[in-house]
């Protein structure tokens, strides 16, 4: 698991290992890698290097996390369906038994945070726990062993675990957003926007300073909920990168890099885990806070 | 670190499964949950029933074995009542033979010596005749005396 070859730096290595696999379009005009020049209208291309990244900007989709999550999440669908086509009430054994203890395992954490009546919450959680559990999970697969290996099919870039990639923490967090406003708005009408302006100073001549304040705790935790998974996993990503870069430092690196790395993959299963059961419980807390009503 | 598409995707994906979750399978696995959570109550509380079951079929026995044996001292009870009769009837019934053979056997005992006395009468009274024979010799004619004798007899 040595850098790719001796022709790449050590900073090199870490920046390929932290770049998307992004399919874009290119502005007009502009002259790529090999010196071609796109063409009018622009074009849709898969980036080649940091810069055409850039210059793609909001045009673009990360490919590779796209394809991981998206595959995740339909693991997660199928096996959890097949329990659903088979549950009964009769003894349960081997994968049921585990599916309906983690089902469990979240309604009983619904029931003791969500005191309202929403049957959306419990499925959410669900899905939010187990998804953002098997995205984590990916970090604890050897890091060079799937991106190098798409590398020698062809593949230029490959990072395989979507939740280091801000877009899909934010993605999430910004559905649990708009479900957070919706069910605010729902359950307490206009009192949402008293919510918002007479709190926590009741005077009407307050309302701009509490709006201001209001507006930013709201934008607050969509952005807390999905940094915060975002920039744990990363870390955590980051570092597994850095012992795997030490591979390449010495042939005396290598026991101790080997054991760093088996020892940071087993407290990662914390990690992984944790990050997973806070995204969960966050959710289920704002969702909770949408729907008190005062 | 370039926010681009992929949020909006990442977005579209999360509304898709958790619609899928919700719709698809969260309730059939609670349903189920929940139909094993009555099941296992209803076969606890019928366990349950069956205990109290249990206890009145055991207070039961053991009332109707206190019954039986209240009947079964009272049978014994008149057994031994009837016994005590039929031996004291017995008892009875012995004496009253013995009774009844006792007067039988003095009445036969009676006419014995009735029948003894007569024949010892008679004997007495040839032997008196013979003794007188004796003493008077021929003068007395047996034949002539006859009514003499026979009187005699009869007051002996």
């Amino acid at each position: 698991m040595a850098a790719n070859g001796d022709n790449q730096t050590v900073s090199e290595y870490i920046v390929h290992h932290l770049t998307n696999l992004t399919y874009g379009k290119l502005p007009e005009g502009f002259e790529r890698e090999d010196g071609t020049i796109i063409s009018a209208g622009g074009q849709w291309t898969l980036a080649h290097g940091p810069n055409e990244m850039s210059v793609m900007g909001f045009n673009a989709i990360h490919v590779d996390s796209m394809l991981w999550s998206v595959g995740l999440g339909l693991i997660f669908c199928w096996l959890f369906r097949r329990v659903a086509v088979k549950a009964s009430s009769d003894t349960p054994s081997g994968w049921i038994n585990f599916v309906e203890m983690v089902v469990e395992f979240v309604d009983g954490t619904v029931k003791d945070t969500f005191h309202g009546r929403n049957p959306l919450v419990a499925p959410l959680a669900l899905t939010i726990f187990v998804w953002v559990f098997m995205m984590n999970l990916m970090d604890l697969i050897p890091v060079d062993l799937i991106p190098h290996s798409l590398m020698l099919a062809g593949v230029e870039y490959q990072k395989i675990v979507p939740s280091t990639d801000p877009n899909i923490t934010m993605g999430m967090a910004i559905g649990v957003f708009v479900l957070m406003l919706f069910y605010s708005i729902k359950v307490k009408g206009f009192g949402f926007v008293k919510e918002l302006t007479l709190n926590p100073f009741n005077h009407p001549l307050f309302i701009p300073i509490n709006l201001f304040m209001e507006v930013v705790g709201l934008l607050a935790k969509p952005f807390s909920l999905g940094l915060r998974l975002f920039g744990n996993m990363y870390a955590g990503e980051m570092i597994f990168i850095l012992i795997a870069a030490l591979f390449s430092v010495g042939i005396f690196w290598m026991l101790p890099a080997a054991l760093l790395q088996v020892g940071w993959a087993i407290f990662h299963i914390l990690v992984i885990t944790l990050q997973a059961f806070i995204f969960m419980v966050l959710t289920i807390v704002y969702l909770s806070m949408a729907h008190e009503d005062h | 670190m370039n926010i681009n598409l992929t949020l909006i995707g990442q977005l579209i994906a999360f509304v898709a499964f958790v619609a899928f979750c919700m719709r698809f399978v969260w309730p059939p696995i609670m349903a189920a949950m929940l139909e094993r959570q009555n099941k296992i109550a209803d076969g606890l509380a019928a366990a349950d029933r069956a205990g109290h079951d249990l206890e009145l079929a055991q207070q039961q026995v053991a009332d109707q074995l206190a019954e039986a044996k209240k009947e079964a001292a009272v049978i014994v009870e008149a057994a031994n009542k009837r016994a005590q009769a039929m031996v004291e009837e017995a008892k009875q019934a012995a004496t009253a033979e013995a009774d009844r053979v006792k007067t039988a056997a003095s009445a036969e005992i009676e006419q014995e010596r009735a029948r003894a006395q007569e024949q010892l009468m008679s004997q007495v009274s040839a032997l008196a005749l013979a003794g007188a024979e004796k003493v008077l010799g021929a003068e007395i004619d047996a034949d002539k005396h006859a009514d003499i004798l026979k009187t005699l007899s009869a007051d002996n």
